[in-house]
């Protein structure tokens, strides 16, 4: 494991640098006025925009509730909480992403390895 | 780019789904092949990578926002099957975790982002790198232009499929029932914000972290032999 984070240590670091950067990416547009990415609207939106929710997205949108939805945790309101908020999930969703990617990383090669002393066995057969 | 849940009817996330998950098994097998076990956590890194790059919304002043995807940086680095892997977890991560993205449009999103836009990309930054000595800025140059048509070509995905919506599924009094904006709206809506600002976003996150790996580590190098296993 250790070797691991040392033989890259530079992108672990680049990838602290990004998260600790992060709220830049709701400040900044903040900043400029700026809204949702187009065709991310809520239903709100929707409606204030055409004057109706249309059926099928009313009964679809809300087939799932995210836990963080938007990257900030219900309360943290104010540009530093969010801030704070926005690293937290930015934290929060690497440590899952590493933690997804090594037990796909497991399950590929615990495979591999398996069909690997098949092949070697076979060899030593012939 | 993230199609929440409600724009796409079950008649386009449905196919748009059947279509990934041979992609996902494919993707698999090939980052078993050209991966070693010791690499896994260059899987990590480049997941994490795009998840935090797509946290970084950049605003049109007034308007919308996007950001950068960082898909075909990984396709550069690790292979653009090993980038369909990488970029659909941090994917689906962001629809279940935090709502960007809808659960029912994983299969749309993941299409678009984590399937055509790498090896858009991939192909783009292969012909223009071809036969480069691993320090030249051909690779860097050629990561950037691929970033830029990926993104281009991964939006464009978006608003037609968005755009196709009030063609697909509308009441019998001919009201939408999905997204409601037609394409003669949602394409230029989408492509003229990412042809003009966010594709250059792309460009320059992709270059410049090519051209940083390419003079401080031998990364580019050491996976460059590796890499012209993927195609």
């Amino acid at each position: 494991m250790n070797k691991m984070i040392k033989e890259y240590k530079k992108l672990w670091i680049g990838l602290v640098v990004l998260i600790i950067l992060s709220p830049l990416g709701i400040i900044i547009p903040a900043k400029f006025n700026a809204g949702s990415a187009w065709g991310e609207w809520g239903s709100d939106e929707i409606k204030s925009m055409i004057g109706f929710v249309p059926k099928g997205m009313k009964k679809l949108e809300t087939i799932w509730s995210a836990k963080i939805p938007g990257y900030n945790f219900p309360g943290f309101n104010g540009w530093a909480l969010s801030g704070l908020g926005y690293i937290l999930s930015a934290i929060i969703g690497t440590f899952i992403i590493i933690f997804l990617c090594y037990l796909i990383g497991k399950i590929l090669y615990s495979e591999a390895s398996s069909g690997q002393v098949l092949k070697e066995s076979k060899e030593d057969n012939s | 780019m993230h199609i929440p849940d409600g724009y796409l009817s079950p008649q386009t996330y449905g196919p748009l789904f059947a279509i990934m998950i041979p992609v996902w098994g494919i993707a698999s097998r090939f980052v078993k092949k050209t991966l070693k076990a010791s690499q896994v956590p260059l899987l990590a890194i480049g997941s994490a990578f795009s998840f935090i790059i797509m946290m970084f919304n950049i605003p049109i002043p007034g308007g919308t926002t996007g950001h950068a995807v960082g898909g075909v940086l990984v396709a550069v680095l690790l292979g653009p099957w090993t980038a369909v892997i990488v970029i659909s977890v941090a994917l689906i991560v962001q629809a279940f975790l935090f709502g960007d993205g809808g659960i029912t449009a994983i299969g749309a999103n993941c299409f678009n982002m984590a399937f055509v836009m790498p090896f858009v990309g991939y192909f783009i930054y292969r012909i223009i790198s071809k036969n480069a000595d691993p320090l030249s800025r051909r690779h860097w140059i050629g990561a950037s232009v691929g970033g830029y048509i990926a993104l281009n070509i991964a939006a464009l995905l978006t608003s037609v499929e968005l755009g196709l919506q009030p063609l697909i599924a509308q009441t019998a009094s001919g009201q939408p029932l999905y997204a409601p904006f037609p394409l003669k709206i949602a394409v230029p809506a989408i492509m003229i914000e990412h042809l003009f600002l966010f594709g250059f976003v792309e460009a320059v996150a992709t270059g410049l972290v090519v051209a940083y790996l390419q003079k401080t580590d031998n990364l580019l190098s050491k996976n460059f032999e590796r890499i012209k296993l993927f195609v």
